[in-house]
């Protein structure tokens, strides 16, 4: 009998409760496996075979006989299409920021009381979002012609999508009691919103403009694949012709642009900050 | 009559000097910038007439026929974008371990973790993509990996921040208390940051839908390739319907995700 006492059992009250219940815990469960179903199911309908991994790294050394030596005659006129898209990403980005300027302000709810231009002009911007920068790019090409004018404008509408969602909320987050205060004493909207709305902001709203740029670099590479000018589409004229030691050099002149750029903006942005 | 002005705030000589000469090099910026690009714009402007009319009524009227294709592939890529994020969420945990200071107490690993990861990040997937075409042949499984390896980079730097910002306070009780290494980790360190972890995880899957939706132009599976076929026949209300479905999935899937975002975190 005495032994009783040193065995609570766990229904106990003088027990703690479990830190995680049976409830929690099938809970838990439940979403573990319907994440896995969903793996297994997508790998089926993808066709994911890491025997296929396995024989692709076993045949790395072709891969990379066909990727080395790298060829450097490619150099030079990579050299000059780098230029044209570091041009193409600063003008799209100078052109977005100003836009972006009258377009974040009205999808901000605290500046534009109009209910129905906020939600329209926030629903613009969120469907701009979806589209891929590639899409875009294609229907520009499309319309203006192989050349960096279409990408220009692809890219352009890509980072106006996203400035307008990152510096509306910046918007969104500041103090309005300076406003507040200019409007009482006779400030009329373009006052209020140059002298209390742009300093407040101006800090981010610089750092989002870089950040913008070096996205750009990036989706310039990218959107040059089909046919918008830049180092893009060099790198897909290479690859279309299976010349895998060019497509390299141009694949570690991206890697060293972007880098170097992402560095050179990480240390503006910081002094900004 | 004249009111007095208050007196003009002061500026320093060497802010003036310094910002003049931020302004003479943005100017120098833009003027090489638009003196050095080749565009005609004589002819852009004239192609823009000529096309306008072509492309544009065709993009707003989509050609349903081939919509049960195009939803085909899409779901194709939203498996792709799954497959890859995952995939990432998992990579990229030992990669983030090994880029937080405060996990491996040592400054050399946690810099050579975060220059790996920078360096996964400076590619862009559709370049990754290009690889792996390479490697394993054109099929969805190559848009996997690309995806896998695109998104670990972000991931991780992402999980290495959660990491070097958790309350370090439990883990030195438990280490005081006795606790080995496994112990610490599975009871002091996971739980805290496991909601963060799937959260961005989560975050990262909507990304990758985007992402996913342009691999196919090389060949890497999903709904990229009909863009390439649509483009290359000039098939803009092809694209239309395509253009529709990704915004439509893309749409649906950023309202899902922040919505189990919201609930977890």
């Amino acid at each position: 009998m005495a032994n009783n006492i040193n065995k609570p059992s766990l229904n106990d009250d003088r027990y703690a409760p479990l830190l995680s219940p049976w409830r929690a815990k099938a809970k838990v469960s439940l979403v573990f496996f319907i994440i896995l179903f969903f793996l297994w199911y997508s790998s089926r309908t993808t066709g994911v075979d890491f025997g296929d991994l396995i024989m692709g790294f076993t045949n790395m050394g072709q891969i990379i006989d066909k990727l080395f030596p790298i060829n450097m005659d490619v150099l030079a006129p990579a050299f000059d299409r780098l230029i044209e898209t570091i041009h193409m990403a600063i003008i799209a980005s100078t052109f977005s920021t100003i836009i972006v300027v009258p377009v974040s302000l009205l999808a901000a709810n605290n500046i534009t009381h109009n209910w129905f231009v906020y939600n329209t002009t926030r629903l613009i911007m969120n469907i701009l979002r979806t589209i891929p920068d590639v899409v875009l790019a294609v229907i520009f090409v499309g319309i203006f012609g192989t050349g960096p004018i279409g990408g220009i404008v692809a890219l352009f509408i890509f980072s106006l999508g996203i400035l307008a969602k990152l510096i509306s909320e910046t918007v969104e987050a500041i103090d309005m009691q300076p406003i507040e205060a200019m409007r009482a004493s006779g400030a009329n909207t373009i006052q209020s919103i140059s002298y209390g709305v742009m300093p407040q902001v101006a800090p981010q709203f610089t750092s989002f403009a870089l950040y913008v740029f070096e996205i750009n670099i990036r989706a310039s590479v990218v959107i040059g694949l089909v046919g918008a000018g830049g180092i893009g589409q060099l790198l897909m004229s290479q690859f279309s012709f299976n010349n895998y030691g060019a497509v390299m050099t141009i694949i570690l002149v991206i890697f060293i642009v972007v880098v170097i750029i992402e560095y050179i903006s990480t240390k503006i942005r910081e002094a900004i900050i | 009559m004249a009111f007095e002005q208050p007196p003009k705030k002061q500026i320093p000589t060497q802010k003036k000097v310094k910002r003049l000469s931020i302004a003479l090099a943005l100017l120098a910026l833009y003027i090489w910038t638009f003196i050095s690009i080749d565009i005609e714009w004589k002819e852009a402007f004239n192609r823009f007439a000529s096309n306008y009319n072509v492309v544009v009524p065709q993009l707003f009227s989509p050609n349903w026929a081939r919509a049960g294709e195009v939803i085909e592939k899409m779901i194709e890529t939203v498996f792709i974008a799954y497959v890859g994020s995952l995939a990432a969420a998992i990579l990229a945990v030992p990669l983030g371990f090994l880029s937080a200071i405060n996990m491996t107490n040592s400054r050399v690993l946690s810099t050579v973790g975060k220059w790996i990861l920078s360096a996964v990040r400076a590619f862009p997937e559709i370049i990754l993509a290009i690889m792996f075409v390479v490697v394993v042949g054109p099929n969805p499984f190559a848009g996997i990996l690309a995806i896998a390896i695109g998104s670990t980079g972000m991931l991780g730097k992402l999980y290495a921040e959660i990491l070097e910002s958790i309350d370090m306070n439990v883990v030195e009780a438990m280490q005081a208390n006795g606790a080995n290494k496994i112990q610490i980790m599975f009871h002091g360190i996971i739980p805290q940051v496991i909601p963060e972890f799937l959260s961005y995880a989560i975050y990262r899957f909507e990304i990758d839908v985007r992402a996913s939706t342009i691999l196919g132009y090389v060949g890497a599976g999903g709904i990229g390739t009909m863009i390439f076929f649509a483009y290359s026949n000039r098939n803009w209300s092809d694209m239309g319907m395509i253009l529709l479905v990704i915004i439509v999935v893309v749409t649906l899937i950023d309202y899902g995700s922040s919505y189990i975002r919201k609930r977890i975190v």
